[in-house]
């Protein structure tokens, strides 16, 4: 379960504005977090708290394949994103690095600045505790659930080989 | 029910006799590859899971593009991560300063990649290799390091967008024209998840350096993959190259499209990209005057010998704009060497052109060309969005290297078609 208040953006937040390319030769993610959003929305790493939640638009990620992206989101303090839909690319790299992301048009459309919200991400359920709609998300084929049980595709694949991963 | 090439491509790698758009399969890699950005992420999740070897050493590639010549320190650093991982494993494809070009050029001419086959790699603009029929994408580091580790990784397959090409294209124009004009019609989402197949009487005529342009850019449109049929061209193309056997995948007849965009490349005009959306098409001719301080020529999008041959063409003999600064990068060393013997460089250089070393540099605001606020570039790269070439209020105009030496010379947007050439 994750509780906090939403950083709202709009359609097509491409992987240049969630973290430039000039900060890629950053050597941790802290660093890469303190520059997470800033070409779109400087007030984003003086505001965000430990589990507040970004909400996109439709094709969140676009762009370069930089796993920096999620890597700097997460590390910013953001617990999960909710998009109406999301970049191929950037929805491979959060599923590998274990990173919630939930697909959801209508809780992207109604979420925002502020509100409060919940997220079951093992159910899919989005609350606005703010506005006290619900929303359901589309759920994740199953060999993807495998892969977010077992914390990404790294963890999943080193328990397969154990033979423990097919849960 | 038939399967598109790209979805044969998948089958044939995950030994299976079909797979279909939705199907989660496993599937064998043949190339995996990383740059000087990506690599480290992967080196770090790689040690961190505990792993000790890589699949294959020869199907490893490690192109160190993107800052190098290193710009700073911490550039130097990372380059230095993935200097050792691949000395550590004796990776065969490692390319470094002086022999390094920009992967997405340099693994076609070093024929490291070729036709049927399945290939990732950590940057977006892997699906280049797609103009030489195979399937080609772009992933993360995790999945970079997860191919390096067992040489398989997880796909959707993708459902398809036919893309009909007919005629023939007029002179001045390029394969840039075709994707951006594209990705103007279809939108940057357009073909999220999805595959481009370009088919059609058109394919003949485009020259490979052409349809490296227009596959490298698909992931603009969302794409997984933009994929080239196989003709006389790709295999002229190949043949010397590359050494691993060719495999030719055809769609088939029955195969199932999404849905189909017709281009005609008869009439297709010089097209632009305003900022900051590569979606945001315009003609040139609807654009032009509008003034700049910048011109790039190169990239993996344009960096070949075609693009330079073209950009060479119009500014013999002139002088690149007062104000303006034009940057030249080839994409590789010997592409490089191919414009100085036939005279490209001599051509640059007399118009006052800076022509640089193989680097993806200024394309993504690394090094080599970063623009100060209020700055306007025209640039043969891929991306226009905030912030992409320097400073968050510098704008960037994507554009083939016919319109951008236009440019240059004009001082402003312009049209090859006003050149005295």
């Amino acid at each position: 379960m994750y509780q906090g208040k939403a950083f709202c953006y709009g359609d097509n937040v491409d992987t240049d504005v969630i973290i430039p390319a000039r900060y890629l030769n950053a050597p941790s993610a802290e660093e890469l977090a303190k520059h997470c959003m800033e070409d779109i929305d400087t007030e984003f790493v003086k505001e965000v708290t430990p589990g507040d939640i970004m909400v996109g638009g439709e094709n969140f990620g676009c762009g370069s394949s930089r796993e920096h992206a999620p890597i700097a989101i997460r590390a910013s303090g953001i617990s999960c994103v909710i998009a109406a839909s999301f970049a191929r690319i950037f929805y491979r790299n959060a599923i590998n690095i274990g990173f919630p992301i939930l697909e959801c048009a209508e809780a992207a459309k109604s979420i925002k600045k502020g509100d409060r919200v919940s997220v079951d991400a093992d159910k899919g359920v989005i609350k606005n505790l703010t506005t006290g709609e619900e929303f359901q998300a589309t759920p994740f084929p199953a060999f993807i659930n495998r892969i977010i049980e077992n914390g990404g595709l790294l963890p999943y694949l080193v328990a397969k080989q154990k033979g423990g991963a097919a849960k | 029910m038939g399967m598109t090439m790209t979805q044969k491509i998948l089958a044939a790698h995950a030994g299976l006799p079909s797979v279909k758009a939705g199907d989660l399969i496993e599937a064998r890699l043949d190339i995996v590859l990383g740059n000087d950005v990506t690599t480290p992420v992967a080196v770090d999740v790689f040690d961190k899971a505990g792993f000790t070897s890589v699949f294959d050493k020869d199907k490893i590639a490690i192109v160190l593009d993107h800052y190098t010549p290193c710009k700073d320190i911490k550039s130097a650093e990372l380059c230095a991560t993935a200097r050792s991982f691949a000395k550590r494993f004796d990776i065969t494809h490692f390319y470094d300063v002086g022999a390094v070009g920009i992967e997405h050029a340099l693994l076609p001419e070093k024929g490291i990649v070729g036709p049927g086959d399945l290939i990732i790699g950590a940057d977006s603009h892997t699906c280049t290799y797609g103009a030489l029929g195979a399937f080609s994408t772009g992933v993360g580091s995790t999945d970079m390091a997860a191919g390096m580790a067992t040489g398989e990784n997880w796909f959707k397959v993708p459902a398809a967008i036919k893309v009909v090409l007919k005629g023939k294209l007029q002179p001045f124009v390029s394969g840039k024209d075709v994707i951006l004009h594209l990705i103007g019609r279809i939108g940057v989402d357009g073909a999220l998840y999805k595959s481009l197949e370009f088919v059609g009487e058109g394919v003949k005529a485009l020259t490979m350096d052409d349809r490296f342009a227009i596959a490298n850019m698909a992931i603009e449109a969302g794409a997984k993959n933009g994929i080239f049929p196989v003709d006389e061209q790709t295999m002229a193309y190949v043949t010397g190259r590359f050494t691993r056997p060719v495999h030719v995948f055809e769609a088939d007849e029955d195969a199932v499209y999404e849905s189909e965009v017709v281009i005609d490349l008869d009439t297709l005009q010089p097209t632009v990209s305003l900022p900051h959306l590569p979606s945001n098409t315009k003609t040139v001719d609807e654009v032009k005057g509008l003034p700049i301080d910048q011109v790039v020529i190169g990239s993996c999008t344009n960096g070949r010998i075609g693009d330079l041959r073209a950009a060479a063409a119009i500014l013999k003999g002139k002088k690149v704009a007062k104000g303006v600064r034009c940057i030249v990068i080839p994409a590789t060393e010997a592409i490089y060497l191919q414009s100085i013997k036939e005279g490209l460089t001599e051509i640059f250089i007399e118009a006052g052109c800076a022509v640089s070393t193989p680097t993806c540099g200024p394309c993504l605001g690394g090094h080599m060309g970063c623009m100060a606020a209020g700055e306007r570039a025209v640039a043969t790269t891929n991306r226009n969005f905030v912030g992409r070439m320097g400073h968050v209020k510098s704008e960037v105009i994507l554009a083939s290297p016919a319109v951008a030496a236009a440019s240059a010379v004009c001082g402003a947007v312009a049209s090859p078609y006003d050149m005295e050439v």
